[in-house]
C-alpha cells in the first residue's frame, strides 16, 4: 500500500518519458490523473492513521532487501508515520493541484508531455524521500528530487541561462549530497545501520564527536537541498525553470526536505547541541539574507525565491531549537506549502497574462485586469505576511515565541532576528503587491510591436489557485486550533513546551506592530507616487542585494574562475609533465641511440680496434678474477 | 730449449700482426697481418702440444690452417674484386658496405 | 554443481577464438556475412557465459568448473582454469558487452567509397575478428588460476589490442587524414609499449614467483590453489623483501593496465584516437583485467606485501580519483573526457580493493561490472554522436537536444549513470567503496568522496555543452536521431543500469562469498562498528 504511493507516479514518469509522441494528446491528463491516484490513496492511509491510537500509528512496509554485503544491509523499506504523512498530503496535494495548473500553463509547449513525465518523476522521488525508513533509501529520493529539478530547471534547454541555472543547481546540491554521504558513512561505522530505527533509537549512546559529525554533515546537505547559506546560491538561478516547477519544487516541497531531515534526524541533534547551534546560526543568517535579497529583486519570481529562502530559514531556525521548535517548523513548512504556492502560481498566471514578462516594473495596475489572480494572490500575500488570523500568522508567531523561549541571550538574538525578519517580509511582499497589482499601468509594446492584453488565466490554472487560496487562509487556525497539530507530531518529533521570557501576548503584538511597520514603509516607497520602469541604481546595499549580496560574484571569481585555472593548469601538467616525463625518456633513448649508431662507422680498422680492446678487457678482467 | 721462448716468439708475433691490422689501410698487407697473427696462434698451440705432451694442440693447428687457407681463398677474392671496382686496396675506402 | 566433465570454461573461451578466425576467412565481398557471424558468435558466448552463471554455486567451493591439465611439465605449468564468484561476474560482463560493441560498431570498419578495388582487402573481416580474439583472451584471462598461463594471455592481448587502437580510427579527424593517421599510430605504439613495460616487469616477478616456490617446494609451480596450499600448510614462507619485490612486478603491470596515476597517459590518447566501440573495449572489458588480476594476484599471492602497500596505493588510487576527474573538467574532446573520467573510476575500484574491507572489495567489483556498463552506455551514444557530426570536439555541438531528443536522452542516463546517480546501478558500486573505505580510512574515505561532486561537473558541464542551448551550427540542425540498430544497443544497457540498480542481490549473492575468500586471504576483517550492541539488536 505505502509502495504503491511511490509507485503511481513513477508509473506515471515511465510510461510519458519512454511513450511516443501518440501520448502527446493525452499524456498530461495521465499525468494529472496518476499524481490524483497517490493523493486519492493517501488520502485513505491517512483517515486509517487517524482511526489508530497516537503511538499506534506507524506503519512499516519491507519491501525486498536491496543491497546485502557483509554487514552493510540496505533495504528498500518503507515508514509511514505522522511526520511522514503530513509531507505525503503535503506533496501529493500541492502536487496534484500543480498538474493540474500545468494543463494550462504549458499548453501551448510542444513538450508538454515530457514535462508532465519529469513531474512525477520528481513527485515518485519526493514520496520516497519523505517514506524511506533508512538514511540510503533517503538518499536515494534526495538525489532523485535533485535530478527531477535538473531535468525542470533546465527544461527549456534551448536557452543557455536555463540550462547554467540547471547544472548550478546540481552541482552545489551534490555538495549538500557528500555531506550527506558522510553522515551516513558515519552512522554506518557508529552504529553498524543506517535504518531509522535503531540509529534514533541509539543516537545518545554514540560520542559527542561523532553526534556532532553526523548532526554538521547531515546539516550540509539540509543546507543544499533547502538553499540555505552558505549553499544558497542556486535557488535564484532555478527560477529559470516553468512558473509550475518553481512552486512545487522551489517553493512548496523539495527545498523544504532539508527541514524534513533535521526534523526526522532530532534525536541526533538533541544529544548535539553544537550541531544544533550551527543550525540555528544557519536559519537565522538565511532567514535576513533571503529578505533582504527579496526586497532588491524586480523579478517577480526572485523576488519570491528569495522570500522562500527566508521562510525556509524560519523552519531552520525553529528546527535547530529542538524539542520546542520542530513542531512549528513543520507547521510553518505546511502553511508555507500552500501560500507560497499559491503565490507562485499567480505570479505564473500574471506571467501568463503578460507575454512572460517578468519585471515587476513593467506591470502594474494589474488588478483590474485578472481579478481572481488579484484576489488568491492577495490572500497569500496576507498569510505569509503574518495577517493576524491567516496561516502564516499561527506558523510564524508560534516560531518567534519559540526563538524567544530558547532562553537566555540566544534567546533574545534569535527572537530579534525573527521579529525583524518578519518586518522585512512585511516589507517585500507589500512592495511585489504594490508593483504588480496597484499604481498604473507600466507595460509597453516590445520591439516587434507586441503589446501585452492582461487577460485572466483559464479554469485549469484558476482551480487550483483557488484551492491553495483556501489553504493560506484556514490551513493555520485549523492546526492551531486546540494544538491539533502539535498534538499530531508529538509521538513522532517530541514536544516540549518553550517559555519564552516575556508574555506570549507581548510577542504577538510586538508581530503584529513590525509587521505593520514593513507594510508601512513599503506603501511610503512604492504606493503613494509612480514607480519608475527602469530601476533607479539605488544604494550600494541595495546593488549588492541585487546581485544576490555578492555570493555569486564570489562563487564566480572564487570556485568558477579558480577551478578554471586549475584544471587548465593541470591538463598543461598531464600534457607536459606527466606524459612529458614519459616521452622524455622514450627520446633519451632515442639520442642515446642516435649517438650509438655513430660507432658503426664502417671502417673496418675501428671495428678492429674495438675488438681487440674488448678482447683485451676480457683477459683482464678474467685475469682480476684469478688474481682475487 | 725452454718451450715457454715459442710462447713469448708467438707473443711477439701475434702483437705485429695486430699493430698491423689496426694501423696499415692496405688490404693486402692486412691480410697478411691476419695470417700472422693466425700462425702466432697455431705457433701457441704447437708449443702448448709439446709442453703437455699430447697431439691435440697439434690436431688443433692442422684445422687453423685448413680454415686459414680457405679464409685466403675468399679473401683475396673480395680484395681483388675491390681492387677492380675502386682501383686501390685501402680498406678504408670500403667503408659502406657496397661496392 | 555443474556436470565437470564438460570443460565449460575453456568452450566459453574457444568458441570467440574459433569465431575470430572464422570471421576472418569470410571472403572480401561477403562483408555482411562477417558482421552477423561475429554478432551470432557473441551471443553464443553470452550464452554460454549465462551457464556459467547458472552452474556457480555461491555456496561451494571457491573455485568451480576448474579444468587442470598439465601443459609444461618442466617448467611445472598447467592449464589450470576455475572462477570465483568475482570471475563469474567478470566473464559475465565481458561476454555481455561484445555483442553490443559489435552491433555498436556494425559500420565502423566498412570500407570507403573510394576504397581501394583490391580484392583482398578486408578490413571489415579483420576488425570483427579482433574484436572476437581479444574476447577469448580476456575471459582465459579471467578464469585463469594459474599465474604462467594468466601472464601470457595478459600480455597476448596487447596484439590484438594493438591493431584495433592502430588500424581503425574514426572517419572524419578534426585534425586532418594524415594528421590522424599519424596520432593513431602514436597512441596505438604508446599503448602498446606501457603495457609491454608493464608485463616484462612482471614477467620478471613469474620467473621469481617459480623461483621461491621450487626454492621451498622442490618442484616449482605457479598454481594458485598450490600456492594457497603450501601456504596454509606453512611449508611455503616467502622473505619480507622478496614478498615484498614480487608484489611490485605484478602491481605495476595492473597498475598500468588499469591504469592508475601517473601510469595513466596512454588511455586518453588511445581511447580518442580509437573508435567508439574499441575505446569501450579498452576501458570496459581489457582494463578491468588490470583491477581484477590485483584482487585475485596481488592479494591472493602476496597478502603480507599487499598490506604493506596498503598506504601508498590509497593515495595513488586518492589521486587517481581526484586527478582524473579534475582533468575530464579541462578536456575539449569527448572521448578524452570519459577517458579521464574512467581513470577517475578506476581510482575508486582500487580504492576499494585496498580497503580491505568486505563493503569495498564487494562494491569494488560491483564497480568494475557496472562501470563497464555504463561507460559503455555513454561512450557508445558519443561515438554514434561522432560519427553523425565526424568531430569530437566539444565546442562542435550545441543544441543537439532539441534536433535528436533521443540521442540526447540516452546520453543523458549515460552520464547520470557515469555520475552515480541512485537509482542506476553505478551509485551502489560507488557508494559501498566508500562505505568500505571509511569504516577503516575516514579521511581517504572522505577525500574520495569529492569526487562525486567533481564527477556531477564534468558530466553535467559536457551534456550542457554538446546537448543544450540553441541550435546555431549548420551541421547540427541537420542531425538525425538515433536509428533503429542504435536504440538497440543502447536500451538494453540502459534497462540493465536501472534494473543492477534497484535489485543487485543476484550480482552481490554471487560476489560475496567470493570476497569472503579474498579478505581471508589477507588474514583481514571487517572493522566493528563503535557501538556493536545497536546491530545486534537490529
Amino acid at each position: 500500500m505505502i509502495g504503491l504511493l511511490v509507485a503511481a507516479p513513477l508509473l506515471g514518469a515511465a510510461v510519458l518519458l519512454c511513450g511516443g509522441r501518440h501520448l502527446n494528446r493525452t499524456g498530461h491528463w495521465l499525468g494529472t490523473a496518476l499524481a490524483g491516484v497517490s493523493f486519492v490513496l493517501a488520502a485513505v492511509l491517512f483517515v486509517d492513521m487517524l482511526g489508530r491510537p497516537g503511538d499506534d500509528r506507524a506503519l512499516h512496509q519491507h519491501l525486498y532487501s536491496w543491497v546485502p554485503v557483509g554487514g552493510f544491509q540496505a533495504d528498500i523499506a518503507f515508514q509511514l508515520d505522522q511526520l511522514s504523512m503530513t509531507f505525503v498530503l503535503l506533496i501529493t496535494g500541492v502536487g496534484t493541484l500543480i498538474h493540474l495548473y500545468s494543463v494550462g500553463y504549458m499548453e501551448h509547449d510542444n513538450r508538454r508531455r515530457r514535462f508532465f513525465g519529469y513531474l512525477n518523476l520528481f513527485l515518485a522521488a519526493m514520496l520516497l524521500l519523505v517514506l524511506a525508513d533508512n538514511f540510503l533509501l533517503l538518499y536515494v529520493g534526495w538525489e532523485g528530487v535533485g535530478l527531477a529539478s535538473y531535468l525542470l530547471i533546465g527544461f527549456w534547454q534551448h536557452k543557455p541561462s536555463a540550462a547554467t541555472a540547471a547544472k548550478k543547481a546540481f552541482v552545489v546540491n551534490r555538495v549538500g549530497d557528500a555531506g550527506l554521504a558522510i553522515a551516513i558513512f558515519l552512522m554506518f561505522t557508529t552504529f553498524g545501520t543506517f535504518a531509522f530505527g535503531p540509529v534514533l533509537a541509539n543516537a545518545e549512546e554514540a560520542t559527542q564527536a561523532t553526534l556532532t559529525g553526523i548532526g554538521l554533515m547531515l546539516l550540509l546537505a539540509a543546507c543544499g537541498k533547502s538553499a540555505q547559506v552558505p549553499l544558497q546560491s542556486w535557488l535564484g538561478d532555478a527560477m529559470e525553470g516553468p512558473t509550475p516547477v518553481s512552486a512545487l519544487i522551489h517553493a512548496a516541497t523539495m527545498v523544504t526536505a532539508g527541514v524534513y531531515l533535521i526534523t526526522r534526524s532530532g534525536a541526533i541533534f538533541n544529544a548535539a547541541p553544537d550541531a544544533q547551534t550551527a543550525v540555528v546560526v544557519v536559519g537565522a543568517v538565511t532567514l535576513l539574507f533571503g529578505a533582504i535579497i527579496g526586497c532588491a529583486k524586480d523579478d517577480i519570481k526572485k523576488a519570491l525565491a528569495g522570500s522562500t529562502m527566508s521562510q525556509i530559514g524560519y523552519m531552520v531556525l525553529a528546527a535547530g531549537l529542538g524539542p520546542i521548535g520542530y513542531a512549528f517548523a513543520i507547521m510553518h513548512l505546511v502553511t508555507h506549502g500552500f501560500f507560497k504556492a499559491g503565490l507562485f502560481l499567480g505570479a505564473g498566471s500574471v506571467m501568463h497574462g503578460m507575454n512572460d514578462e517578468v519585471d515587476m516594473r513593467k506591470y502594474g495596475g494589474l488588478r483590474k485586469y485578472m481579478p481572481v489572480t488579484f484576489v488568491t494572490f492577495g490572500l497569500g500575500y496576507l498569510a505569509i505576511i503574518g495577517f493576524p488570523g491567516l496561516s502564516g500568522f499561527f506558523s510564524k508567531d508560534a516560531i518567534i515565541e519559540a526563538a524567544f523561549a530558547k532562553g537566555g541571550t540566544q534567546g533574545w538574538i534569535l527572537g530579534a532576528v525573527t521579529l525583524l525578519g518578519a518586518a522585512i517580509t512585511a516589507y517585500y511582499m507589500t512592495r511585489v503587491m504594490l508593483l504588480t497589482f496597484f499604481g498604473e499601468k507600466r507595460w509597453q509594446p516590445d520591439e516587434r510591436g507586441n503589446e501585452p492584453h492582461p487577460h485572466e488565466s483559464p479554469k485549469t490554472m484558476v482551480i487550483p489557485m483557488v484551492v491553495l487560496a483556501f489553504g493560506s487562509v484556514f490551513a493555520g487556525g485549523l492546526f492551531k486550533f486546540n494544538d491539533a497539530f502539535v498534538n499530531w507530531l508529538r509521538p513522532v518529533t517530541s514536544f516540549e513546551h518553550g517559555h519564552p521570557p516575556i508574555g506570549v501576548a507581548a510577542i504577538t503584538t510586538l508581530t503584529v506592530v513590525v509587521l505593520l511597520i514593513g507594510v508601512a514603509a513599503a506603501w511610503l516607497q512604492y504606493g503613494r507616487r509612480p514607480v519608475p520602469v527602469v530601476a533607479p541604481r539605488g544604494s550600494l546595499v541595495t546593488r549588492a542585494a541585487r546581485r544576490d549580496l555578492l555570493q555569486d560574484d564570489f562563487n564566480h571569481v572564487v570556485l568558477v574562475r579558480g577551478g578554471e585555472h586549475l584544471t587548465r593548469s593541470l591538463v598543461y601538467v598531464d600534457n607536459k609533465l606527466v606524459d612529458g616525463a614519459v616521452n622524455g625518456t622514450a627520446a633519451a633513448f632515442g639520442g642515446l641511440s642516435g649517438r650509438m649508431r655513430r660507432v658503426q662507422n664502417g671502417f673496418a680498422r675501428s671495428y678492429a680496434v674495438s675488438m681487440f680492446g674488448g678482447a683485451a678487457l676480457l683477459v683482464a678482467a678474467t685475469l682480476l678474477m684469478r688474481a682475487v | 730449449m725452454n718451450p715457454a721462448n715459442y710462447l713469448y716468439l708467438a707473443a711477439l708475433l701475434f702483437t705485429i700482426g695486430a699493430f698491423g691490422v689496426l694501423i696499415r689501410r692496405n688490404a693486402i698487407v692486412v691480410f697478411m697481418c691476419v695470417e700472422l697473427m693466425l700462425n702466432a696462434a697455431n705457433l701457441t698451440l704447437v708449443a702448448f702440444s709439446r709442453m703437455h705432451g699430447n697431439l691435440d694442440g697439434q690436431i688443433m693447428a692442422f684445422f687453423v690452417m685448413v680454415v686459414a687457407a680457405a679464409e685466403v681463398v675468399v679473401g683475396l677474392a673480395i680484395i681483388v674484386m675491390l681492387y677492380r671496382s675502386r682501383h686501390s686496396a685501402s680498406v678504408d675506402d670500403a667503408s659502406l658496405m657496397k661496392l | 554443481m555443474a556436470d565437470t566433465s564438460f570443460p565449460l570454461l575453456t568452450a566459453t573461451a574457444v568458441l570467440p577464438a574459433l569465431g575470430a578466425v572464422a570471421t576472418a576467412a569470410v571472403p572480401a565481398a561477403r562483408r555482411d556475412a562477417a558482421k552477423w557471424l561475429a554478432l551470432v558468435v557473441s551471443l553464443g558466448t553470452l550464452a554460454l557465459a549465462a551457464w556459467i552463471a547458472l552452474a556457480f554455486d555461491p555456496g561451494g567451493a571457491r573455485y568451480q568448473l576448474t579444468e587442470s591439465r598439465s601443459w609444461i611439465a618442466d617448467f611445472g605449468v598447467r592449464y589450470e582454469l576455475g572462477v570465483d564468484g568475482i570471475g563469474v561476474a567478470m566473464i559475465g560482463l565481458t561476454a555481455l558487452l561484445i555483442p553490443f560493441i559489435i552491433a555498436a560498431g556494425w559500420h565502423d570498419a566498412d570500407p570507403l567509397e573510394d576504397a581501394s578495388p583490391n580484392r583482398r582487402w578486408r578490413p571489415t573481416q579483420g576488425f570483427f575478428a579482433l574484436i572476437l580474439m581479444v574476447e577469448a583472451m580476456v575471459i582465459i584471462s579471467f578464469a585463469a588460476t594459474d599465474v604462467f598461463l594468466f601472464y601470457i594471455f595478459f600480455e597476448a592481448m596487447l596484439i590484438p589490442m594493438y591493431f584495433l587502437i592502430g588500424g581503425f580510427g574514426d572517419r572524419a579527424h578534426s585534425a586532418g587524414e594524415a594528421e590522424g593517421a599519424k596520432q593513431r599510430s602514436y597512441a596505438a605504439v604508446k599503448f602498446l609499449l606501457y603495457n609491454l613495460v608493464g608485463g616484462l616487469v612482471m614477467l620478471a616477478a613469474v620467473i621469481g614467483l617459480y623461483v621461491v616456490t621450487a626454492d621451498q617446494l622442490g618442484q616449482g609451480t605457479f598454481s594458485m590453489q598450490q600456492i594457497a596450499e603450501a601456504r596454509a600448510a606453512g611449508e611455503l614462507t616467502m622473505a619480507t623483501n622478496i614478498e615484498r619485490l614480487l608484489f611490485l612486478g605484478f602491481f605495476l603491470a595492473f597498475a598500468i593496465k588499469a591504469p592508475l596515476w601517473p601510469l595513466h597517459t596512454w588511455l586518453p590518447n588511445a581511447m580518442g584516437e580509437s573508435t567508439a566501440p574499441v575505446a569501450v573495449l579498452i576501458t570496459a572489458v581489457v582494463d578491468k583485467v588490470g583491477t581484477f588480476a590485483m584482487l585475485r594476484f596481488c592479494l591472493g599471492l602476496f597478502p603480507e606485501a599487499s598490506a604493506w602497500a596498503t598506504p601508498a596505493v590509497i593515495a595513488l588510487a586518492l589521486v587517481s580519483i581526484i586527478y582524473g576527474a579534475l582533468l575530464a573538467i579541462g578536456q575539449r574532446d569527448i572521448k578524452r573526457l570519459v577517458a579521464y573520467a574512467s581513470i577517475s573510476h578506476f581510482g575508486f575500484i582500487v580504492l576499494g580493493i585496498f580497503a580491505m574491507t568486505s563493503q569495498g572489495q564487494g562494491g569494488a567489483t560491483l564497480y568494475m561490472v557496472f562501470h563497464g556498463l555504463s561507460t559503455a552506455a555513454l561512450m557508445l551514444v558519443a561515438g554514434f554522436l561522432i560519427s553523425r557530426r565526424g568531430s569530437r570536439l566539444i565546442s562542435d555541438y550545441g543544441g543537439v537536444q532539441k534536433v535528436a531528443p533521443v540521442l540526447a536522452g540516452t546520453f543523458l542516463v549515460g552520464g547520470l549513470a557515469t555520475l552515480s546517480l541512485p537509482g542506476l546501478a553505478p551509485f551502489i558500486s560507488e557508494f559501498l567503496v566508500l562505505v568500505g573505505t571509511f569504516s577503516r580510512y575516514p579521511a581517504a574515505g572522505i577525500v574520495a568522496t569529492v569526487g562525486i561532486v567533481l564527477a556531477a561537473v564534468y558530466v553535467l558541464l559536457l551534456y550542457q555543452r554538446t546537448m543544450t542551448g540553441p541550435v546555431d551550427k549548420p551541421e547540427i540542425e541537420r542531425l538525425p536521431d538515433l536509428r533503429p540498430r542504435e536504440l538497440a544497443v543502447v536500451a538494453p544497457l540502459i534497462a540493465l543500469l536501472i534494473f543492477l540498480g534497484l535489485f543487485p542481490k543476484p550480482l552481490t549473492d554471487i560476489v560475496n562469498p567470493a570476497v569472503e575468500h579474498t579478505l581471508s586471504d589477507v588474514r583481514k576483517t571487517d572493522p566493528e562498528p563503535a557501538l556493536p550492541e545497536v546491530e545486534a539488536a537490529k
